[in-house]
């Protein structure tokens, strides 16, 4: 094929044009790669980084260490117990039936929880665990240890849960912990982090509830790269935030134990404080309960059990049950009446067994009368128509003042659940909250504690440690935090003249030493831990005149949400005052026959450290039965290693 | 001027011929080749295994096949042209029938050793047998509507047995490689845009089509254009790549995050990191620094080629090396818009980069081919 010399030239020419027509679209489209490579490389850059960093990091929380919960003496009372888990792999197990199928041969497994976990791993990428079992023991776990190379894929897992080792001892005081419910979110303004992790426990009552910002301590967190399914690749960076304060209570967990123990087959309560620094030693309430079922979420069948009770062992009688004082309150009305110069120390006035005013009779409780009676002896014997009398003279509101004075109508700041502020009322108080204008007859049912006086135990304790030290003393539950001493509420000198307290408490001697006063048969036998108390039994319920009449009010044949509380508080060394006790028995009966002796066992026990009090120091022709009743005592086994078994 | 009117004399022989050869485009080559051995190890994760290894054999295998096809004279094939593009039309019906079904897509044979692609094959051979073509035809029947028709049907036949395999990426391939040298031939202006104008009324039918019994494009396709358009739309379903794939991108900054550093591609976020978005692993661990290398690297592929194309004497071998270097920028233009979000996901890979046999292989040949053109013009006087 033959072609013209002009042909071939245009040819080329053509091609060189376009040629370069195209380089020139080429280029032109280059550059506009390399600046669209520009703006997103350079200008953008710090956005895409961040959303390749969003892809890759995920932040996790690590929950802190709970702090643990000791009692005076460095012993453990709440604790986080290792709490083992079976976790499975579902791309490391092969075969998941057969690897579940022989796990099922090594421990239990839960049939309901197991089949909920077998959905939950299909559900989920195979290689996110599983966990199969919780609460396992330590045993199971071992077993499924040793039997590793038969479980492909399987892993053990420790995670940490709260555990009270005293069971239910500190049931009310410490509380319990929970996973946290919908409504514990509703109530902070801006909820922790940790509250979100699944399962996270928090304080649910006492101790727990009320020091939770303490004990929590802070989230730690934990920064991990994960691929594109979720794997986690590596662990970036981590802090382990801070463990919660461990705190250490002034209670004593043996008189504790004891308290517990002595309060048996009661519903009741009893208090022991130190009378110079406010310690409380002893804060018991009967019956109790144990608060690990509510770590693990209680059964509704245990919940039940526990509602129905009619004893209410959920509720801490200690400082939310208020009950009227009875004669315990007597304390206060002497003082009252001491201060207005109602009574004297000598002077006396006479009971005939009753007291007319306002058109009605007030009962003394001995319907013979105890004749001339002055202070001293009032107390001792706990003649109604005394108080009646030196009362009306002067009068409720201050009665009520001076019961202010002793810690009754107050509330004490304890980290406890419900601590009540019961009641100490005035002519204003009635005005105000019952529309109705105070009567004498008021009066003379307060200055005996009937009425509208109301006193927890906590009150009671306190307002004996007060007469007894002649301070201000305020109670105190937690000895310190984070091992650092918390401090000692600055209490003062009570406002109130020695000499009129003096009084009183050598009334409070006779009642316990002597042989007409109302508590002489638990007399403490030994010369120098001799204890000074007062009696009550307090009415839940009116007499009737034709009750009266018929002289049919013994409580054993009421029944028993009707009958009397029975009462006592004390304090002891008389000479060298250490400890104040209160105790209230629920429907117990008479102070005096049932209160008192549960005061003077757990006052012994509390002059020898919590120890059950040696026979000695009972008089000698009761010993037999006080050894009887110590021996069936439901003491709580002490280990030897506890009290070495302090902070870890 | 046609090569038959050649001085043989001019023309180097024997081994002599090794010296002629282009070395600019070999070095350049070598350079791209390394670069994508350098991302299949870092992608693997610091792993010669599985791709990075094959790869180099293959490279080596090509540059073998480069070498072999440049000694060969120029004029040989321009004269099995023909036969080349009906081989390879065979080859593309023989995978209608005997092929592998991947990703959707029947596309290659599988010969036990080897996997061949014949869509990529055709690529080459159409451009060959088109400027063998334009050689063949006098200038100044170019632009009359009878010589215009056949090269549009040369092109035409295996684009649409591309299209309805389907692999939309190697039928654009050839639409866009074939008219390339069809304008280079100097083909009138008005034929461009009276085909501009139809492919517009293409691109509306083939839309509109859309759920229609008589659809044209497969679900697929469509939605890979929805998320084109709009990645944000799906950015857990098919836009997760794009979105994906830019994050690489632009989190590489201006220096990139460092050799094996990128978390992206290490971490699985992005798709295919070892073919279609091997840039993105890149641009993430080499930065804008690495990615406007890369991009230049190519470029200056290109200049080689139109500067020995200005050079040639006759049009076969001018066509044709302006053709695989417009070929050559087809692809990779395309694919880095592609993971740049500036164009469709279509499957089209980073030339001598991303893992893959017959891409490369053919794209070696065609080299060669450029090579034979370079080595065999007539030079001096």
């Amino acid at each position: 094929m033959k072609r013209n010399f002009a042909d071939s030239a245009l040819s080329a020419r053509r091609i060189n044009r376009r040629a370069l027509i195209l380089g020139g679209a080429q280029a032109a489209l280059m550059a506009g790669l390399g600046f669209r490579m520009r703006h997103m490389q350079v200008d953008q850059a710090e956005e895409f980084r961040l959303l390749a960093e969003e892809n890759r990091i995920n932040m996790r929380l690590i929950a802190p260490a709970r702090g643990l919960i000791f009692d005076r003496n460095g012993v453990v009372v709440a604790e986080n117990a290792q709490n083992y888990r079976i976790v499975i792999v579902r791309e490391d197990a092969g075969d998941v039936d057969e690897v579940v199928d022989r796990l099922r041969r090594l421990v239990h497994l839960d049939e309901a929880e197991l089949e909920r976990s077998l959905r939950e791993m299909h559900r989920r990428s195979p290689f996110v665990p599983v966990t199969l079992a919780d609460r396992l023991s330590w045993e199971d776990i071992a077993e499924v240890a040793v039997n590793t190379p038969a479980l492909p894929g399987v892993t053990t897992e420790v995670g940490q849960s709260r555990h009270y080792p005293m069971s239910e001892d500190f049931s009310h005081v410490v509380g319990y912990v929970g996973p946290v419910s919908d409504y514990d979110l509703s109530r902070v303004e801006d909820p922790d982090p940790l509250l979100q992790i699944p399962k996270f426990q928090i304080g649910k009552t006492g101790v727990e509830n009320k020091l939770e910002h303490l004990l929590r301590g802070k989230a730690g967190s934990r920064r991990i790269e994960v691929n594109a399914a979720g794997r986690v690749m590596r662990e970036l960076e981590r802090h382990d935030g801070t463990a919660g304060a461990d705190l250490q209570l002034t209670v004593d967990h043996r008189l504790q134990n004891f308290v517990q123990a002595r309060l048996a087959g009661e519903s009741g309560a009893a208090v022991v404080m130190d009378v110079w620094n406010g310690d409380i030693l002893a804060i018991g309430s009967a019956p109790g309960f144990d608060p690990n079922l509510f770590v693990r979420g209680i059964s509704t069948t245990d919940y039940s059990a526990l509602t129905e009770n009619m004893y209410r062992p959920l509720a801490n009688k200690t400082v939310q049950g208020t009950y009227p004082p009875g004669s315990t309150f007597k304390l206060v009305t002497a003082i009252a009446a001491l201060e207005a110069g109602a009574a004297g120390y000598d002077s006396t006035v006479w009971c005939p067994g009753y007291l007319n005013s306002g058109g009605r009779r007030f009962h003394c409780w001995k319907s013979g009368g105890h004749g001339h009676m002055n202070l001293h002896d009032a107390l001792q014997q706990s003649c109604d128509v005394y108080f009646y009398e030196v009362a009306n003279r002067c009068g409720i509101d201050k009665i009520s003042e001076v019961a202010n004075r002793f810690g009754l109508g107050v509330r004490h700041d304890l980290p406890m659940s419900a601590v009540a502020e019961g009641l100490t009322p005035t002519r204003e108080w009635k005005r105000l909250r019952r529309g109705e204008d105070w009567m004498p007859g008021d009066t003379l049912n307060a200055s005996i504690g009937q009425g509208f006086v109301l006193a927890s135990p906590l009150q009671l304790a306190v307002m004996t440690a007060r007469v007894a030290s002649g301070r201000a003393v305020q109670p105190r539950l937690v000895k310190s935090i984070g091992g650092v001493e918390t401090d000692v509420v600055e209490d003062g000198p009570l406002a109130a003249s020695d000499a009129h307290l003096q009084a009183v408490r050598r009334g409070m001697y006779a009642v316990s030493n002597t042989s007409r006063g109302t508590a002489y048969r638990t007399r403490i036998e030994v010369e120098a831990l001799r204890m000074a108390g007062k009696t009550g039994t307090s009415q839940v319920r009116n007499i009737t005149a034709a009750e009266r009449a018929r002289g049919v009010f013994r409580n054993e044949d009421l029944p028993w949400e009707r009958r009397d509380h029975a009462l006592f508080v004390g304090y002891a060394p008389y000479d060298a005052p250490r400890y104040a006790v209160s105790v209230v028995i629920e429907h117990g009966g008479g102070g005096s026959a049932v209160a008192a002796p549960v005061a003077r066992d757990v006052m012994l026990a509390a002059l020898h450290d919590g120890a059950v009090p040696p026979l000695e120091a009972y008089p000698a022709a009761q010993r037999e039965e006080i050894r009887e009743q110590q021996e069936a005592l439901p003491l709580r086994p002490m280990s030897a290693q506890e009290p070495g078994r302090s902070r870890a | 001027m046609s090569y038959l009117e050649y001085t043989v004399a001019t023309v180097p022989s024997g081994a002599r011929k090794i010296l002629y050869m282009n070395w600019p485009i070999v070095i350049l080559l070598v350079t791209v080749a390394c670069t994508g051995f350098l991302m299949l190890y870092s992608v693997a994760g610091g792993s010669m295994q599985p791709w990075a290894e094959p790869q180099m054999k293959r490279f080596l295998l090509g540059l073998l096949v480069m070498f072999v096809v440049a000694m060969v004279p120029i004029w040989f094939w321009r004269n099995v042209s023909a036969l080349a593009y009906l081989v390879s039309l065979t080859l593309l019906l023989a995978v209608e029938f005997f092929g592998v079904t991947g990703m959707g897509a029947q596309r290659w044979i599988d010969l036990g050793f080897f996997r061949l692609q014949p869509s990529e094959l055709a690529k080459i051979t159409l451009v060959m047998l088109l400027a063998a073509y334009y050689d063949w035809l006098p200038v100044e029947r170019v632009s009359r509507p009878l010589w215009v028709l056949l090269p549009i049907t040369i092109i035409l036949v295996p684009t649409a047995i591309v299209l309805q395999q389907p692999d939309l990426g190697t039928a654009l391939l050839l639409l866009a490689g074939g008219g390339i040298v069809m304008f280079l031939a100097g083909v009138s202006w008005l034929y461009f845009g009276a085909v501009a104008a139809a492919a517009g009324g293409l691109v509306y039918t083939v839309l509109a089509s859309r759920g229609t019994p008589w659809q044209l494009l497969k679900d697929y396709q469509f939605r890979r254009i929805d998320t084109f358009l709009d990645p944000a739309s799906d950015p857990l379903g098919s836009g997760y790549h794009i979105t994906q794939s830019k994050i690489a991108l632009g989190s590489g900054g201006l220096t990139g995050r460092g050799f094996m550093q990128g978390t992206q591609s290490r971490l699985n976020f992005l798709p295919e990191k070892h073919t279609d978005f091997i840039f993105t692993t890149l641009a993430e661990e080499f930065g804008f620094i690495g990615s406007l290398s890369l991009l230049s690297l190519y470029g200056l592929i290109i200049v080689f080629c139109i500067t020995s194309a200005l050079a040639m004497r006759d049009r076969f071998s001018a066509l044709l090396t302006l053709g695989v270097g417009a070929t050559l920028f087809l692809y990779f233009a395309i694919n880095m818009s592609m993971v740049m979000g500036l164009a469709p996901v279509v499957g089209v890979p980073l030339p001598l980069v991303s893992y893959g046999g017959s891409a490369m292989l053919v794209l070696m040949a065609a080299f060669g081919l450029v090579q034979s053109a370079h080595v065999h013009r007539p030079r001096g006087r």
